[in-house]
């Protein structure tokens, strides 16, 4: 099962590092960047995706605002919020929203849980 | 986000930077959470190159009333300040979270300078040491120091020398819900710090995006 991973991060850098580390889980895996969270929305509507990997503190708004409005597009998508930012209240409002909280710098383990997760949901 | 062209840091660089301030400052965000047990909000992180009066105007704006800040020195691999500063009228009701709210004012009074100092230090190291940590780097820290001051002299009480071209300026707007806290956190680091910065910025780009190529 190969799936279409959108990444959403304000960093170049950040999104680089998510890049390298789902090329090396999953060479068969494709994805897309934004840098912003309106161009994640419109990749999200013109080239869709299977799971999405969003930053928490972006400028506009936030990685669970992003969530919400990628559900609005598609109501199952497996959202991954990625933070260093682990307050308490950050963590249970993104797992209200069904959503994954992965702890900044990334690593390999959590994202492999994360992606592990997102293609099983695929296939049921 | 980063600006200037006369920033001598390429726009990788500078977006790296950014990066690993945003995660230092949202653990220590995070620690400050544990300590008070509200949330605490943060701001996207914002570099400049300022010259110490343009870093002190840029809190003037903000802030027009006495502050106070925690200042620490950093040094060894990448030279520097970290500063945690903010309203004066906010500094009893930090210790007061801190403490946790059960303490009467004569002895939170009392408690200020020993409770602001140490409240810098967790927020400050957390945040110094991230970094470091990412860059696979070792800071020495030194004690935090407590200043009082104005935007205007706030910068130099802590040591930011005007004579120096210019200095790195980063900042983070913080906000701590229920409660009437704010500030902002601050990195200062003048221009052969800088060099040295770039290095382990290069060093730290070519390891998270497995780049062998030399920036």
């Amino acid at each position: 099962m190969t799936l279409k991973v959108l990444i959403v991060d304000d960093s170049r850098l950040a999104r680089m590092s998510v890049i390298r580390a789902l090329a090396r889980l999953r060479p068969d895996f494709t994805y897309i960047e934004a840098g912003h969270p309106d161009e994640a929305i419109t990749l999200m509507k013109v080239q869709g995706a299977q799971a999405a990997i969003v930053d928490f503190n972006m400028p506009g708004r936030d990685g669970l605002a992003l969530t919400n409005e990628l559900r609005a597009i598609d109501p199952d998508i497996p959202v991954a919020v990625l933070s260093a930012n682990a307050q308490q209240e950050i963590i249970s409002r993104t797992q209200q929203l069904g959503a994954t909280f992965i702890t900044k710098p990334l690593t390999e383990p959590a994202l492999d849980a994360f992606l592990s997760e997102a293609a099983a949901r695929q296939r049921k | 986000m980063p600006a200037r062209t006369s920033l001598p840091l390429s726009d990788l660089e500078l977006d790296a930077l950014t990066e690993l301030v945003n995660i230092g400052v949202s653990r220590a965000a995070t620690s400050l959470r544990d300590m008070i047990g509200k949330q605490v909000t943060l701001s996207v992180p914002r570099i400049d190159l300022l010259t110490c009066t343009e870093a002190a105007q840029t809190i003037s704006e903000k802030e027009s009333n006495a502050l106070v800040g925690v200042h620490q020195a950093f040094e060894g691999d990448l030279t520097g300040r970290a500063l945690l500063i903010f309203p004066e009228a906010n500094s009893l009701e930090l210790v007061r979270a801190v403490t946790g709210g059960d303490l009467p004012l004569e002895d939170i009074v009392s408690l200020e300078q020993e409770a602001l100092a140490e409240t810098g230090n967790i927020i400050l190291n957390n945040c110094l040491s991230t970094i470091a940590n990412m860059l696979n780097r070792n800071f020495k820290i030194s004690l935090p120091q407590v200043v009082h001051g104005t935007g205007a002299t706030i910068f130099d009480l802590s040591g930011c020398d005007e004579s120096k071209d210019a200095v790195l300026f980063l900042y983070i707007d913080f906000n701590v819900m229920e409660r009437d806290i704010r500030g902002y956190i601050t990195m200062l680091m003048d221009l052969p710090a800088l060099a040295s910065l770039q290095k382990l910025l290069q060093e730290f780009i070519r390891r998270t995006t497995g780049e062998q190529s030399g920036a």
